[in-house]
Formats: C-alpha cells, structure tokens, sequence
C-alpha cells in the first residue's frame, strides 16, 4: 500500500519540524537568518502543498498517497498495527493541504517584520505548521490527537509572547477553551477505540468498525457529542467560539493569519474525520442539532461584526459567522452542502488570512484599530484598499471569487435538505455585506484623517503574500472544477452523505 | 534451597551503602561529591548486575521473594533513580552539609527497599520491605536538622507514615485471621475456597491495606503529609519522595491486589475507583493555589497518582486481557512520569543552587536567563500534562486506553478532564519563565556541566518514550505478564 507519494507527505510533515529543530541551535542574534531560512522553508511547503493538491486524482480512490510506518503494534493491548504512523490525503484533506501551504508561506514572509525574538517565534510556528499538516495528513487516530494538540499548544506562547491587546488574557483563554475542547476528543477516542474492541487506533479500520455495525448505533449517539464538541470549539461552534475574538484580537498577524486562515479548520476537519466517518449513526442523529448552532453562529457572528469597531474584532467574529457556513454545509449531510463546507474552508482560510495581514499593515504603522479612527486611508494606501476590497468582496460571496463558489454550495446543499435555514444562511450573508460595506465607508473613503497622511503602503512582502492569496481566491472563484472535482469522489464516500 | 544469588544486584547496592558509609568514618574530610559519585557508580553497578535477570526465569526465594520480570523492571527503576538523585545531590548537598555519608548510604537502602517491596509475595514480608524504604525516607526528608522546615517536613511524615503503618499491619492481621495465611498465593486461593460470600474482616482488612498503602503513595484523602514533606525535604529528596516512594508503593499494590486480592476485586474496586476520582481531583484543583515551586510539584504529583489508580480500579473491573493490559500500562507510565520528574528536578535544582529560590515567581525570566533549563521544566511540565512529543502523552493516553473498561468510562472521562485542569497551572509555570524579563540584576548564567548533561540526557529520555514508545512498552508488557504468569498458577479469577 505504501506509495512513492507517501514521502512527499512525509516531507511535508518532518520538514517543519527539522526547522524548528534546526533553528534552536541559530544564535537568537541571527534573526536575517532565522527569517531567510523560514522563507526558503516556507517556498518548499508551499511547493509541496501544490503538488499533492495537483497529483490528487480526482477520479481515483478516495485515500492517496498512503504510507504506513509500524509504530507500536503487538504490545500491551494493541495488536496487529495497532498505532502506526498511517498517512494519507482525501479530496478534502488534499484542499486543505493547499490551503495551509499558501497560507503558511504567506505568513513566513508577513513575520518578517518581526524584531522581538524572531528566532523564538519561527521555532514554535513551525510547530504549529507541523501540526496543522500532520492532522490533515493522519489516517491513525492516536497521531491525529498528536498533532492536533500540537498545532494547539505553541498558541498559547506565540500570541503571550508576540501578541498586542490583553495578550495574556487572550492566549490563556484560547488555549485553555481549546485544550478543552480536546478532553472531549480525548474521551471520545478512548470509547471508540474500546468499543471497536480491535486494539488498533487505525482510521481507515475504525472507520469500517463505525459503519458495519461494530460500534452500535446507540454508543455512536453518546460518542458523537463528544467529537463534535471538542472539535467544534476549535471550529468556533456557537456558543463556543467566545475565545475567537479574544483570541484573534491580541494574536500577532501571523498568527491571526495561520490561526484564522488553517486552524479553525483543523475543527471542521476532525467533525469529518471522527464525527461523520467514525460515527456515521451517531452524526445522523445529531446533525439537526449542529445545523441549529452552525446557523444561530452564522448569524450571530454576523450580527456581532455589526457592532464592531476594532477592525480584528469584526474579522474574528466574521470568522465565527464564516465558520457557521461549514457548519451548516457539514450538518446538511448533502453532498453539495458538504463539498460546499470544504470550499468555505479554504475560501474563508485565504480569505481570512488577507484580511489579517492587512489588518497588521495597518495597525503595525497606525497603532490602533479603531474604525472611528480612520477615514480616506484610499488616498494613501490604494494598494492596501484594492486587497482589502477584495478580501471584503469575496467575504460578502461577490460571484468571481472563492466566496460565491463555496457559499452557493452551501445554500444549494441547505435548500435542499433544511429550506428554512437555507434562508437564514442566506440572510446572515446579506449581513456580511452590510458590515463590510460600512467598513469600506468609514475607513476607505470620506475626507482623509491628516494624522494618516503619512501612512505607507503595502511593503513588497507583504504586497507578494497578499497577491498569492488574492490570487487563490480568484482561482478558486473562476475556474472551481479542478477544487470540486477532487471533491466528488472523497463527498460521496463519506458515510451518510446523500446526493 | 536459600538461593542468594537471585539477589546479587541487591547485594551490590547494600555493600555500596555500606562502603559509602565507612568511607566518611575513616575519612572525615571527604570531598562530600565524591560521596555522591561513589554512590552513582554503585547504582550503576547494580543496574548492570540486575541486566542479566531479564527474561530469565522466575526465581523463587523461600516462598516470600520473587525474582521474575516485574521485579527485575523495578530494579532498574531503582537504580536509574538512585542514580540519577544520587547526581543531582553531587553540588547540593556539597554546598550545604558536612555529612552526607547517611544521606547517600540511605539512598541506596531506600532503593534496595523498593526492589524487596516489588518482589515480596508474602504479606509480612511486604511490610517490612515498606518500612525499610520509609524509614530510610524519613531520615532523608529531615536531613537538614538545623532547617525548621525539614524538621517539621520529617516529623509529620514519622507521625503520619506511623499511623498508615498500624493500619497496614492491622489490616494485613485480620485478612491472615481469615485466611490463615500470609502468602499472596494463598490467601488467594482461601478467599476463593471460601463458602457463603464475604465476611466483614476480610472486607475491613482490605479496606484497611488500601488505606496503608494509599496514605504511601499520597492517594488522596491520605495525601496530607505530601505538601509538607515535599516542600521541606532537600529538593534531591524531594524528586526522590515523587519517583521512588510512589513507584515503589505502585509496585506492592500491582503484585498484591493482582496477586492476592483480585478474587474480591467486587470488594475494593469501587472504593478504589472513588479514590482515583478523588485524588486526582483534589491534587490538581488544589495544585493551582499552590506558589511554592516544590509544593506545586507535590500537588501534581498527587494528580498522577490519581491517573495511576485508574489503572487498579481497572483491574478490578476489567477481565483478565483487561487488567494485565492495564497494569503494563500502568508500568509505562510510571517510566514516563519518573524520567520526567527526575528531568523537571535537575533543571530546578541547577536553578536553586544559582538563586536558592523555590517560589515559582521566582523562575521569572528564565527563558532568558537560562533557556536551556527553560527548555527541561517546560518539557518535563508539559510531559505531565500530555502534550505531543513528550513522554506523558503516549504514556497517559496508552494508560487511559488501556483501562476503559465497561464501567469506569466515567473515571477515565474524569482524568482527562482533570489532566486539562492540571495544564493550567503548568502554563502558570511557563508563565513565568517565558512571558515576562528576569528580574533586575540577573544575568545569564551557565548550569554545571553535570547538571546540564544529565538534564540533556532525561530530555533525551523524555522525547524518545513520548515518540517511540514501543521499547519500553514492550519491556513493561514483559514485567506485567510476569505478574500474571504466577497469579495464573493458582488462582481462580472473576468471571
């Protein structure tokens, strides 16, 4: 079974990891070093990220690129393969491994900036990197939870160390509700591997044990919550999403980027995962439930953005809506809602990670984040409104970009299941308009502040990482059939998932 | 036949001890590290001398000493720890005594103790082999007699272990008044012939033994000396009372409750369940007050005994798959949290003989001062908290998995709870050391290459159980089913 393609991932996944690694033995005062060697890692991911999205066939099996390396089998209670490094992509994890390689480069060179301990900083963001790629890529459960909490941990020191507003409060928050919600996965891994009774945290095995009957349909509806939940926080699940805009507020822009942009899709992702593909019963019963959550977060987030006026604040909460949208595509069980769900990942995960580097370009030079504040910033900075416009655009569901591809999905995927909220989802996006739009009012255009007359525009950098984003978007948004088809296959396979 | 060689490695230690011992009587003025390295290589020696006896057959000593995979596994634990103690002291107890003749001496006693209680197969002698570790303790823990604190540290403890003891030995009275036995074997085997369900002396006599070895390894609500013992003992002992004593008390409660008393297994296992529950909650909620350094690892110690119980209440539960499966677990584990302790006390104890500061304000800046040492306290803390790449994450959740069972997925749902509890007061930690600058005046410093190396090393250790667990699995599943080869011999299990 083992492929030639295997390695790549596992390239994928040690490359970070070595960076880190090699990087705490680079003197701190070496910080030109420490960012040119980020960046030369950053541009190999980011190769490596396009070439398993690109070599993904979209007719072929659902698992590629499958490896399995031994890791502890016949010992204590585990037997044949009982833990092993199992590594693998679907269609939806094969999107998500783009995402987070764009992403992830595009915040290598957005950290640039960064003086205060800079070495320190790209230790623990590879980490994280590191995580985020080795739960997309796991097919064995125990080195799922591995990484997940991995890429939850090196949170709580990125945004106390290098964060600004209430720093403290907000890394303590995030990480505490976070690693909370992954007692619940932890638990709920402990009663699915007991119940399958096979002594193996394989996925692929446990989630044949889900759906022929060897974990009971009555144990699956106990277990689910469990997943669902403990992902969900992380997945900023109505009403656990309060450590979003807390969070997001004090985390420094590369963090926002790869937090907002990748993380709060490693939720999402384990609802797929260990929810429906383990649990298949048991997320039948429960969807209607998460499709209500999803739906009260959407518009909640929405409403919430509204009332804003720190620009992070609005893009966390905007966060917390968009997230609502994967929720409810996810909770149609549809398979044009869920593929729906797995574009508004990356189309929100690109999105949100533009929106927070340009927030950082500004808040770097103008040290606030006031709307109020600002006025006429298009007169100095039309580089920075042309991004943010976009970004804006795609965020409303402006057809042309990712946004109107994966929501559409969604809608179509909630109309055809759920018509009422179908509409609500629909009203919630009629409120993002209105906040981005008055967004764009205050701050872009109106007579122009003097106190901002000397603002600069986007640093090359920052110009490179934006444009790699935008152009991501507009992939995504013109010519979506290379992203839906290596969808289809990996959508239908999923246990419950009608069409 | 008296077969004394099957206890070579122990005689090893005991003759070390005794050297040591003579050696400040005859020189007096004896560079007091010296002392501590002569004991490392006596330690070393014991472990080499122990290497042979894996895998090789179970040797039999009278009927009340086994020598068999599950002891030889504690051996190393011995010597590994005595060890290792016996090197963080080296500068420690330099600094700050002119004896350390008996400090060094006991240690090896102490260790020779914990072997004898892994191989006891009898009941009296299990005793004395716990009295043997525990007075050698006690001592330790009050070594400083001019220090108010330890004096205070090693009365407590004396009044308090004396008090465990008298049930202990009560307990171990009425279940021999039952069985008319002493021996693991048969008491199992009378409590199995017995007619007419269970009588009351058998049930206080086994609630009796759980509290004598529970107030041992600090279960709660038998924990109260631990604090104070902890934070008042020199912080060698200190890391010694949190690896030795507790796996030492881990090792006589696997051999007896699988041996002897898993035929009641109805009898105890709620009761030891409920205290799993109990103290793993109270060590950790009261853990977060805590902001003495030693007191906060005493706190969370107790946390870990907690998780460890879970092990024994599935024993109870469970069938037989399930209770050797969790015990080997269990045996992991304990490799996991000891290297880790021992870590976590070399690094502190490179930091207290720079500052001589035990607060935890007092690891502020650190990460600047020393990030090294930052470095092993954040991995060996975030290592009992169960986070990736550390040995606590593959070992805490091998242990957990390994004792669901049906009826105690609450506790095992409660000790992960529990284990986000303990996170973070961990991060409280890290706090300090990571968030904020070091205090004015304080520069960068280096810790002795001793302390620095052997901190290096059980990172080393540290990192290698927490990604590649399947050695010392494999090595703790060979002393586990040790322990169930002699209970299958006679031994009618629950259904």
């Amino acid at each position: 079974m083992d492929t030639a393609q295997g390695y790549v991932l596992v390239t994928a996944l040690a490359l970070p990891l070595l960076a880190a690694g090699v990087l705490l033995f680079v003197p701190g005062s070496q910080k030109m070093m420490a960012r040119y060697f980020s960046a030369v890692i950053g541009a190999i991911l980011l190769g490596l990220s396009v070439y398993v999205f690109l070599a993904y066939q979209a007719g072929g099996d659902v698992l590629q690129m499958q490896l399995r390396w031994a890791w502890i089998e016949n010992v204590g209670f585990l037997g044949e393969n009982g833990i092993s490094l199992h590594l693998g992509v679907d269609g939806i994890s094969a999107l998500l491994t783009l995402l987070t390689g764009v992403v992830a480069f595009a915040g290598t060179l957005i950290a640039w900036k960064l003086e205060y301990r800079a070495k320190d900083f790209f230790i623990l963001f590879w980490i994280l990197i590191a995580g985020v790629y080795g739960t997309f890529f796991a097919l064995d459960l125990f080195f799922f939870f591995f990484f997940y909490e991995l890429a939850v941990v090196p949170l709580y020191m990125l945004i106390g160390i290098w964060g600004s507003t209430r720093k403290e409060y907000g890394a303590m928050k995030l990480t505490l509700m976070l690693v909370g919600g992954s007692v619940g996965i932890w638990i709920g891994i402990f009663a699915v591997v007991h119940e399958a009774g096979l002594g193996t945290f394989d996925l692929p095995t446990l989630w044949e044990a889900g759906q022929n009957g060897l974990i009971s349909a009555e144990t699956q509806k106990i277990i689910f919550p469990f997943f669902a939940v403990g992902c969900g926080v992380l997945a900023g699940l109505w009403p656990l999403h309060t450590w979003s805009p807390d969070g997001h507020m004090s985390a420094p822009t590369s963090v926002s980027m790869v937090h907002a942009g990748v993380l709060m899709k490693l939720g999402a992702f384990g609802i797929i995962r260990l929810g429906i593909q383990i649990l298949p019963e048991g997320a039948e019963f429960w969807m209607p439930a998460l499709l209500v959550l999803g739906t009260i977060g959407a518009l909640y987030g929405a409403i919430a953005a509204l009332t804003q006026r720190d620009f992070k604040l609005i893009s966390g909460y905007s966060s917390v809506s968009h997230m609502g949208y994967v929720l409810i595509g996810l909770a149609t069980l549809h398979e044009v809602g869920v593929s729906g769900a797995a574009l508004q990942m990356f189309s929100h995960g690109v999105m949100t990670a533009l929106v927070f580097l340009l927030i950082g370009a500004l808040y770097d030079q103008a040290h606030t984040r006031d709307l109020s504040d600002f006025g006429g910033v298009a007169k100095v900075m039309p580089l920075w409104v042309i991004a943010y416009v976009v970004a804006g655009l795609a965020n409303v569901g402006l057809p042309g970009l990712s946004g109107f591809t994966a929501e559409f999905h969604i809608f179509v995927g909630a109309f055809r299941t759920y018509p009422v909220f179908g509409g609500l989802a629909i009203l919630a996006a009629a409120i993002a308009a209105a906040y981005m739009l008055r967004m764009f009012g205050v701050v872009f255009f109106g007579p122009l502040n003097p106190r901002w007359k000397d603002l600069k525009d986007l640093s090359p950098l920052e110009t490179i990482s934006a444009a790699l984003l935008i152009l991501s978007m507009l992939a995504m948004g013109l010519w979506w059939s290379p992203f839906t088809d290596r969808l289809a296959n990996t959508v239908t396979s999923l246990p419950g998932v009608i069409s | 036949m008296r077969d004394f060689t099957l206890f070579i490695p122990e005689f090893i230690a005991i003759s070390g001890a005794i050297a040591i011992l003579a050696a400040e009587l005859i020189w007096p003025k004896i560079r007091k590290d010296y002392l501590a390295y002569a004991t490392a290589a006596g330690a070393l020696g014991w472990l080499i001398a122990a290497i042979p006896y894996i895998g090789d057959t179970a040797g039999d000593f009278e009927g009340v000493l086994l020598t068999d995979d599950f002891t030889t596994y504690f051996r190393i634990l011995a010597a590994g720890i005595v060890m290792a103690i016996a090197l963080i002291s080296a500068h420690y107890m330099r600094d700050r005594t002119s004896t350390a003749g008996e400090y060094y001496g006991l240690l090896l006693v102490a260790g020779t103790g914990m072997v004898l209680m892994a191989a006891s197969r009898e009941l009296l002698t299990a005793y004395m082999s716990l009295e043997l570790l525990s007075f050698s303790l006690y001592i330790l823990v009050g070594y400083f007699k001019r220090d108010r604190l330890s004096n205070e540290a090693s009365l407590k403890y004396i009044l308090l272990g004396a008090f465990s003891s008298a049930m202990l030995l009560y307990g171990i009275s009425l279940i021999y008044g039952v069985t008319g036995t002493t021996s693991y074997e048969g008491i199992a085997e009378a409590l199995a012939a017995r007619e007419g369900g269970t009588d009351a002396a058998t049930v206080v006599g086994i609630m009796l033994i759980v509290a004598g070895v529970g107030f041992k390894v600090s279960a709660a609500p038998f924990h109260m000396w631990a604090p104070d013992a902890y934070q008042g003992a020199p912080l060698p002992i200190t890391a010694f009372l949190s690896t030795a004593s507790k796996a030492a008390g881990f090792a006589l409660i696997l051999r007896l409750f699988t041996g002897a008393l898993v035929v009641d297994a109805v009898e105890w296992r709620a009761v030891i369940a409920a205290l799993a529950a109990i103290t793993m909650t109270a060590g950790n909620l009261l853990a977060i007050q805590q902001t003495n350094l030693k007191r906060l690892v005493a706190y969370s110690s107790i946390g870990q005994v907690g998780y460890m119980l879970v092990a024994i209440a599935a024993i109870g539960y469970g069938d037989a798959a399930t209770a050797e499966s969790a015990s080997s677990a269990l045996l992991l584990h304990i490799v996991g949290y000891t290297v880790s302790t021992l870590a976590l006390f070399t690094a502190l104890t490179a930091h207290y003989n720079r500052t001589g500061d035990d607060s935890i304000a007092g690891l502020r800046g650190l990460a600047e001062t020393q990030p090294f040492l930052a470095l092993v306290i954040t991995a060996s803390l975030f290592s009992f908290a169960g986070l990736p790449f550390f040995a606590g994450f593959a070992t805490k959740l091998l242990l957990f998995q390994a004792s669901t069972t049906e009826g105690l997925l609450w506790l095992v749902g409660l000790a992960a709870a529990n284990s986000f509890v303990s996170l973070y007061y961990y991060l409280m930690v890290m706090r300090q050391m990571y968030l904020f600058d070091p205090p004015e005046g304080q520069t960068r410093f280096r810790p002795s290459p001793l302390l620095g190396a052997l901190a290096g090393l059980l990172l080393l250790g540290v990192l290698f159980i927490g990604v590649y667990p399947q050695p010392a699995f494999e090595a703790t599943d060979r002393a586990a089913s040790a322990l169930f080869e002699v209970s299958a011999s006679g031994l009618i299990r629950l259904p």
